[in-house]
């Protein structure tokens, strides 16, 4: 039998990501649905699945440079069709906190052009603040 | 004895501790601790915070101004012995309490946009763009919580992100700019400048404008006044006198038109 | 009838072709939408978090804001106000330890425990209303109009807080047939249009809204109707950019539901406030006569 052996280093990052996003990874057995589900998949460089996949391995590393959790849009596709009950939306703005958490912005407010700020509407600006600025 | 526990009350130890020579400390006045940036002082009860402190010795050249309550200068943050909540004032209108811990907050960074008032276009969309942080507030409330005149600080950034600058504009009437709601706000908002900017826009595009005041202003431009002003400066001062001594007043609560001057020629 | 009303910012500037002319066509329906007096932002999406409390204190504060002002049912319109409401709510009302660090925190309101029930316009057409009077008060049937449902995220993910359960687009379509329309249906009627990423990575926002865009082209419909103003914006108002950009080939409008509610009740159209679509989209009621030219 192989085991997945993961260090000390690796564990307290693991623990942070399970007890933020609610979520046991190991739950997961890999059988892609949702990555077949995610509309913005195209834009990703590591797919959603992967990220699970990952997560159980702790290759935090990775994780961090992946663009996913940047990418990802919150629509909730995958996790309503996951079969193991994985919330992954919620690991992935588990994902995104460990940055913006760090006052490190994604987006900034400051520096958005007026012109494009007048025309969106109030509803774009604060749910892309609420998800993409710490 | 610790000094901490002190609570002179008498004559004697007051004189101890009215050092300076800024208040003198009336018989039988009582004293009561209060701790400013962590340093305790003993001082007369019935003082404000800006007075107890140039009590103790305190000198301001920052953060005190009109010392009348209107100016937002004097931001004061303190908490109560064993009361987990902070408490907010102007120093200049705050009476002390007993074992308060403050500290003032004279000035807090703030990020003011910079724009042209003739130019700018009179919608919230104008307000968006120059701060944008505004879509950050996450309604915590503490803005609101904060505010030394009672603005509901929460509830005019609310508005402002519903559009309804006229809402905004008449909510934050009584703002007087002392930073405080900018140093608690959860989303880094500088919102009494945002607030700032919405009475402007208001005042100079929205409300409607007040035509007496509109015609007096004509009057004044058209030299009507230039005479009588002229001859009131230039008069002597026993003139003058005389002349306020006997001057009509008009009455109090009279309704509007029901009283006139016998003298009518400069309405 | 008469019900609490939570319209949320959006519906009170760029998307008061939702809000005004819900208010409006209700009333003919005999609903009285009553605004709450005193309300916030809720903050357009739910907090994802489990150690993310602070994002909640909004949508709960509109909660304690409607149980102030009689309780009962909160209606709301659009789709995201609607989703971070509802989940907001069951958080207070399921989570005991969560609702007492946000009660905790919120220590000037009175405390919550998720009285309130939050209950989306569309389902009360569905629940209360009723199609057959639906069908009754039409004075304009929007006939010749076809008509694909477009869902989006909100209204039926997570399916805790679905009006409809996932693949079922059954409500919008008992919708616009009420209306005299006809209902054509699109796979991508539940895919997510790029959402927020408008704001943090409009090139991926603008991939998402194309594929949907490219399928409502092949389904033949004439328009998409949506109840969400991030959809209308990534869908509708940014068609025009999307077109120019070589993304689509074919224009489709879309129109808020309240909006063709509104026209069919008989409602002035220079009220519905379409200049605030597409233009395409009063092109399109010209051309089958639902407006005059
Ligand atoms: S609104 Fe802000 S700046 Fe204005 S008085 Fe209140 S706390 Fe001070
Ligand atoms: S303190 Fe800031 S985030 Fe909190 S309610 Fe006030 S403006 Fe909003
Ligand atoms: S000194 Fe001006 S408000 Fe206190």
């Amino acid at each position: 039998m192989t085991r997945i052996s993961v260090k000390a280093g690796q564990r307290v990052f693991l623990d942070r990501l399970a007890k933020m996003s609610g979520q046991n990874v190991q739950q997961c057995f890999q059988c892609g649905i949702c990555s077949g589900s995610c509309p913005m998949l195209e834009n990703m460089d590591t797919h959603p699945r992967k990220i699970i996949r990952m997560a159980q391995f702790g290759m935090i590393e990775e994780l961090e440079q992946a663009n996913t959790f940047w990418i990802c849009a919150s629509c909730h596709a995958c996790n309503v069709m996951c079969p193991r009950g994985v919330d992954l939306p919620r690991l992935m703005e588990a994902l995104r906190l460990m940055t913006l958490r760090k006052n490190q912005n994604k987006v900034e407010p400051s520096r958005l052009p007026g012109e494009m700020i007048k025309e969106y509407p109030q509803i774009a600006m604060v749910s892309g603040f609420r998800k993409l600025t710490g | 004895m610790n000094k901490a526990q002190t609570h002179p009350t008498n004559e004697k130890q007051n004189q101890k501790i009215a050092t300076g020579d800024r208040a003198i400390l009336p018989d039988g006045a009582k004293t009561v601790p209060i701790y400013v940036m962590g340093k305790r002082y003993e001082v007369p009860e019935t003082l404000t915070i800006m007075k107890a402190m140039e009590f103790v010795g305190f000198k301001f050249i920052r953060g005190a101004g009109c010392r009348g309550g209107i100016c937002g200068a004097c931001s004061t943050v303190y908490r109560k012995a064993g009361d987990y909540k902070l408490h907010f004032g102007l120093a200049c209108q705050t009476v002390v309490e007993p074992n308060m811990v403050l500290t003032q907050i004279p000035f807090y960074p703030a990020n003011r946009a910079v724009y042209n008032i003739e130019e700018i276009e009179p919608t919230a969309e104008s307000v968006y763009a120059l701060y944008p942080e505004l879509f950050r507030c996450v309604a915590c409330n503490n803005c609101t919580k904060a505010c030394p005149m009672d603005v509901e600080v929460m509830d005019y950034i609310s508005a402002i992100k519903q559009g309804d600058l006229a809402k905004a504009a008449v909510l934050s009437f009584d703002c007087i700019q002392c930073g405080l709601c900018a140093s608690r706000c959860m989303g880094e908002l500088p919102q009494y400048h945002i607030a700032q900017l919405v009475r402007r826009i208001y005042g100079k595009y929205i409300q409607p404008r007040a035509e007496h005041l509109k015609k007096r202003v004509q009057e004044i431009d058209s030299g009507k006044y230039d005479g009588i002003v002229k001859a009131l400066t230039e008069m002597e001062l026993e003139e003058l006198k005389r002349r306020y001594l006997e001057s009509e007043r008009e009455p109090n609560m009279a309704l509007p038109g029901e009283w006139l001057p016998k003298d009518q020629e400069y309405l | 009838m008469k019900v609490l009303y939570y319209p949320g910012c959006t519906l009170k500037t760029k998307a008061r072709n939702l809000g005004d002319t819900a208010v409006e066509s209700l009333a003919l329906l005999d609903i009285e939408l009553e605004e709450l007096s005193r309300w916030n932002c809720c903050g357009a999406v739910h907090s994802l978090a489990d150690d993310d409390l602070i994002h909640l204190v909004a949508p709960v504060r509109v909660l304690i804001r409607a149980l102030e002002q009689g309780g009962g049912r909160l209606v709301t319109i659009c789709s995201m106000c609607y989703n971070t409401l509802a989940r907001a709510n069951r958080v207070m009302r399921d989570d005991p330890e969560k609702r007492k660090t946000i009660n905790l925190f919120m220590d000037e309101e009175p405390d919550y425990q998720g009285e309130v029930e939050v209950v989306h316009l569309l389902s009360m057409f569905r629940d209360e209303v009723g199609w057959d009077l639906l069908r009754e008060r039409i004075k304009i049937p929007l006939k010749g109009l076809k008509i694909a449902p477009y869902y989006g995220c909100t209204l039926q993910r997570p399916r805790e807080v679905g009006i409809e359960p996932v693949g079922r687009f059954d409500l919008m379509k008992h919708f616009i047939e009420a209306l005299g329309a006809e209902a054509v249906s699109m796979t991508s009627a539940d895919r997510c249009c790029g959402s927020y990423q408008i704001l943090g990575n409009p090139e991926v926002a603008k991939d998402a809204s194309s594929i949907i865009l490219a399928d409502a082209g092949k389904s033949g419909a004439d328009a998409l109707v949506l109840s969400c103003p991030l959809c209308e914006f990534n869908l509708d108002r940014n068609q025009g950019v999307l077109f120019e950009e070589g993304r689509i080939s074919k224009v489709v409008p879309a129109f808020y539901f309240t909006q063709l509610l509104a026209l069919a009740l008989g409602v002035d159209p220079r009220r519905c406030h379409l200049e605030l679509n597409s233009e395409a989209s009063i092109g399109l009621l010209r051309d089958k006569g639902i407006i005059a030219s």
